[in-house]
C-alpha cells in the first residue's frame, strides 16, 4: 500500500455560472520516502493536488486516502488534529506569523500535541538546528532573509514529525542562492531523515533536485521522469 | 490546544492608535457606568449607615415617615418605663424622644430665593448616646434650656451661617451654632440638631415626631415590637432604625440604579460598535496569518477563543482606563433630595472595589460581544482562497 493514493479524483470549481474542471478521473499513488517534484503550467491543478492531500479541499468524487485514512471523507473536526499529525505544509509567501519569533513560530504545531514545554523547547531547538538556524531563534520574521523565512517554515513543518511534507512553490519569491540552500536542505531532509516530500515548483533546478518529477497540463499527468525511486504512477 | 496569547498581545500593539481608540471608547462608558453607580452607591450608603441595628425608632402607627409621624407627650412616660429600652451609666432610658422639622435656609452664593430644606432633629441629652455614630468634631454638645444648635458636618460650606460660633436665624429666632459633628457619613450630617423641648416650644406644640432607643437585648428587636404593638395605650409602630431609613434609600437609590444601568447600556452599543469595527480590520487583516494557524491543525475554535482574547484584552484596557477616569470622583460630595423627608440629603461618591471590579467585568464583556462576531468569522475562514 503506498503512502498516498490518489483515487478516480474528479475536481471541479464552481465560480457563478462557470465550471472549472480541474481533475477528471486523476488517479496516483506516492510511495513513502519519496521525493516528488510537481511541474506544470500555471493553473494545471498542482495546488489543488495538495490541498486535497493535505484536506483542505474535498475531490468532487474519488478518494484521497494517506496511510490508508480516507482523507476525503473526514469532517473538519476530524481534519484539523489529523493534520496536525500528518502534514507539513510549506507555502510560498506568508508562511511566519510576524509577531512570532522563529522559536515561537516553529514551536506552534508542538501546541497541538500534549507534549511539556521542556520537551518542546528542545525539539523546536533541534528542527532550527537542522535547518541551520539555531543561532536564529530570538529572531522575529522581518529580521530575517526570504531563504531563511522559508527554512523556518521548513523546521516548522517537520517539527512535529509529520508523514508528509508538502511544499507550494517554496522558492518562488526566492534569489538563487536561497533557493540553492532551502533545496539542499529539502534533499537532506529525504536523504537523512527519509521525509516524504513532494514539492510544488516551477524552477527546473528545483525540480532536478527530487528523485522523481511529475508533469501536469489540464488536470492530466503528462510525463513523469524516474529519478531514482519513488513517485509511481499508475 | 491554545494559540499562544502572546500571538495576541503582539498583534494588538502593531496596531497602537486603533487599539487605544476602541479602548477609550469602552473606558468611557466604564467611567460613566462608574461614576453614575458610585452615585447611587453613596446615597444607598449614607441612608443606610444612618441608623444602626440594635436600635429602635417608634412612630405612630400608620405613618411611614418621621415628618408625619406624631407621638404625645404623654406617651413618652409610658414607652420610658419599657423593660426593653437599654439604660444609661446614670441609671435612666437610652431614649430620645425627638422632633422632626424641615426648615429653610439660604444656600451659600444665592440669590433670595435659593434656599434649600434642611432636617431641623429636637433630640434628647441620651441622643449622643443612643447615635453611637455622632462624634463632635469641634466645639460643644448644646446645653439645656438655651437656643443653642449642633449642625452636621456637610451643612457646611453649602449654607450659610453654620460655622461654629455663627448666629443662625430660622423659625423667627436666632440659634447659637456651638458645635459640629459627622456621623460616618450618613444622613445626620445633613441635619441640624437641637434640643427637643427648645424646638417644640417654636414648632410643634406639645407632640413629638419618634422615639428613638437603643434596645437592651440587641437580639431583641422583635419582642419589643410586640409589645410596644400590644400596648393599647400607644399607638405606635417599631421599625428597626437601621432598615427604616435604608428604606427611604430603596426607590431613589434603584432609580439612580437604574438610570446608571440604561445610560450607560446605550453608550455601550456604539462602544461595542467601536470593538467589532476594530476587530473586523484585525482579522482581515490578518487572514494568511489565520489560514496558516488553521492549515498548522488548529481547530477553529481556538481561532475563535484567540480573537475572543484579544477583544477582550483591549477592552480590559479600556475598563482600567475607565476606572482610573472615575476613581478621582471618589468622596466628592454631591446632594439630592430625599423623598421620604422632602430636605436636602448631602453624601459623598462611593467608588467601592466591587464596583471597579463590576465596570472590569462590563468592559470585559462589551469586549467579548463587539469581538465575536469577528472572531466567528476568522474561525470559518475559508482557507483554500485565503492562501490563493
Ligand atoms: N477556490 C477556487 N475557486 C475557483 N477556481 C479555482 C479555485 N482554486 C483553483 N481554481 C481553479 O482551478 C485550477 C487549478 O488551480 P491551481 O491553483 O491548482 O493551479 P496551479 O497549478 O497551482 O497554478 P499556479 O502554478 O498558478 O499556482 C485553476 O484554473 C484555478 O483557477
Ligand atoms: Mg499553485
Amino acid at each position: 500500500m503506498a503512502l498516498v493514493e490518489i483515487r478516480n479524483v474528479y475536481k471541479s470549481f464552481k465560480r457563478e455560472a462557470q465550471t472549472v474542471d480541474v481533475y477528471s478521473g486523476l488517479s496516483m499513488d506516492f510511495e513513502e520516502g519519496s521525493y516528488t517534484a510537481l511541474m506544470g503550467p500555471s493553473g494545471s491543478g498542482k495546488s489543488t493536488l495538495l490541498n486535497l492531500i493535505a484536506g483542505l479541499d474535498k475531490p468532487t468524487s474519488g478518494t484521497v486516502r494517506v496511510e490508508g485514512s480516507e482523507v476525503s471523507s473526514m469532517t473538519s473536526a476530524q481534519l484539523a488534529p489529523w493534520r496536525a499529525r500528518t502534514i507539513g505544509f510549506v507555502f510560498q509567501s506568508y508562511n511566519l506569523l510576524p509577531v512570532l519569533t522563529a522559536h515561537q513560530n516553529v514551536e506552534l504545531p508542538l501546541l497541538l500535541t500534549n507534549l511539556g514545554k521542556k520537551e518542546r523547547a528542545e525539539r523546536t531547538e533541534i528542527a532550527l538546528g537542522v535547518v541551520g538556524l539555531a543561532d536564529r531563534m530570538d529572531h522575529f520574521p522581518r529580521q530575517l532573509s526570504g531563504g531563511q523565512e522559508q527554512r523556518v517554515a521548513i523546521a516548522r513543518a517537520i517539527v512535529a514529525d509529520p508523514t508528509l511534507i508538502l511544499l507550494d512553490e517554496p522558492t518562488g519569491q526566492l534569489d538563487s542562492k536561497s533557493s540553492e540552500e532551502v533545496l539542499e536542505l529539502l534533499r537532506r531532509l529525504n536523504d537523512e531523515f527519509h521525509k516524504t516530500i513532494m514539492i510544488v515548483t516551477h524552477d527546473a533546478k528545483a525540480a532536478d533536485r527530487a528523485k522523481a518529477v511529475l508533469h501536469l497540463e489540464k488536470g492530466v499527468l503528462l510525463e513523469r521522469s524516474q529519478l531514482s525511486g519513488a513517485g509511481v504512477a499508475t | 490546544m491554545k494559540i499562544p496569547f502572546v500571538y495576541n498581545l503582539r498583534s494588538v500593539t502593531q496596531r497602537p492608535v486603533s487599539t487605544a481608540l476602541t479602548a477609550l471608547g469602552i473606558g468611557l462608558v466604564v467611567a460613566v457606568f462608574v461614576a453614575m453607580l458610585a452615585l447611587a452607591n453613596g446615597f444607598i450608603a449614607a441612608l443606610t449607615k444612618t441608623g444602626s441595628a440594635d436600635n429602635v425608632l417608634l412612630l405612630r402607627r400608620g405613618s411611614d415617615s418621621e415628618l408625619s409621624s406624631g407621638i404625645p407627650r404623654e406617651a413618652i412616660n409610658i414607652i420610658g418605663a419599657s423593660p426593653h429600652i437599654a439604660t444609661g451609666a446614670d441609671g435612666r432610658p437610652l431614649m430620645s424622644p425627638e422632633t422632626y422639622i424641615v426648615i429653610n435656609i439660604p444656600r451659600i452664593g444665592g440669590d433670595a430665593f435659593a434656599v434649600a430644606n434642611v432636617v431641623a432633629r429636637g433630640v434628647s441629652d441620651k441622643a449622643f448616646e443612643v447615635r453611637r455614630n455622632i462624634k463632635i468634631i469641634e466645639g460643644r454638645r448644646f446645653t439645656s434650656g438655651q437656643s443653642e444648635i449642633c449642625v452636621g458636618a456637610k451643612l457646611a460650606g453649602r449654607f450659610n451661617n453654620v460655622n461654629v460660633g455663627d448666629v443662625l436665624r430660622f423659625s423667627n429666632r436666632d440659634w447659637k451654632v456651638v458645635c459640629r459633628f459627622t456621623a460616618d457619613g450618613s444622613s445626620f450630617e445633613s441635619e441640624i440638631w437641637g434640643e427637643n423641648e427648645q424646638f417644640q416650644g417654636v414648632f410643634r406644640g406639645n407632640v413629638f415626631q419618634d422615639v428613638a432607643f437603643r434596645l437592651k437585648d440587641p437580639a431583641g428587636f422583635e419582642e419589643a415590637k410586640r409589645a410596644f404593638l400590644a400596648d393599647q395605650r400607644l399607638q405606635v409602630d417599631a421599625h428597626r432604625e437601621s432598615d427604616f431609613y435604608a428604606d427611604q434609600s430603596q426607590l431613589l437609590g434603584n432609580i439612580l440604579r437604574f438610570l446608571a444601568i440604561m445610560i450607560t447600556s446605550i453608550m455601550a452599543v456604539g462602544a461595542v460598535f467601536g470593538a467589532v469595527n476594530t476587530m473586523y480590520a484585525a482579522v482581515s487583516s490578518r487572514t494568511p496569518e489565520i489560514a496558516v494557524l488553521l492549515t498548522l491543525g488548529f481547530p477553529p475554535r481556538s481561532v475563535l477563543a484567540s480573537f475572543l482574547a484579544e477583544s477582550a484584552v483591549i477592552a480590559f484596557i479600556g475598563g482600567i482606563i475607565g476606572c482610573l477616569l472615575a476613581l478621582p470622583i471618589n468622596g466628592v460630595v454631591t446632594s439630592t433630595t430625599n423623598w421620604a423627608s422632602f430636605s436636602e440629603i448631602a453624601f459623598a461618591f462611593r467608588v467601592t472595589p466591587q464596583l471597579l471590579a463590576a465596570g472590569l467585568l462590563f468592559a470585559v464583556v462589551m469586549g467579548l460581544v463587539g469581538g465575536f462576531f469577528p472572531a466567528r468569522r476568522a474561525s470559518r475562514l475559508p482557507v483554500i482562497e485565503a492562501l490563493r
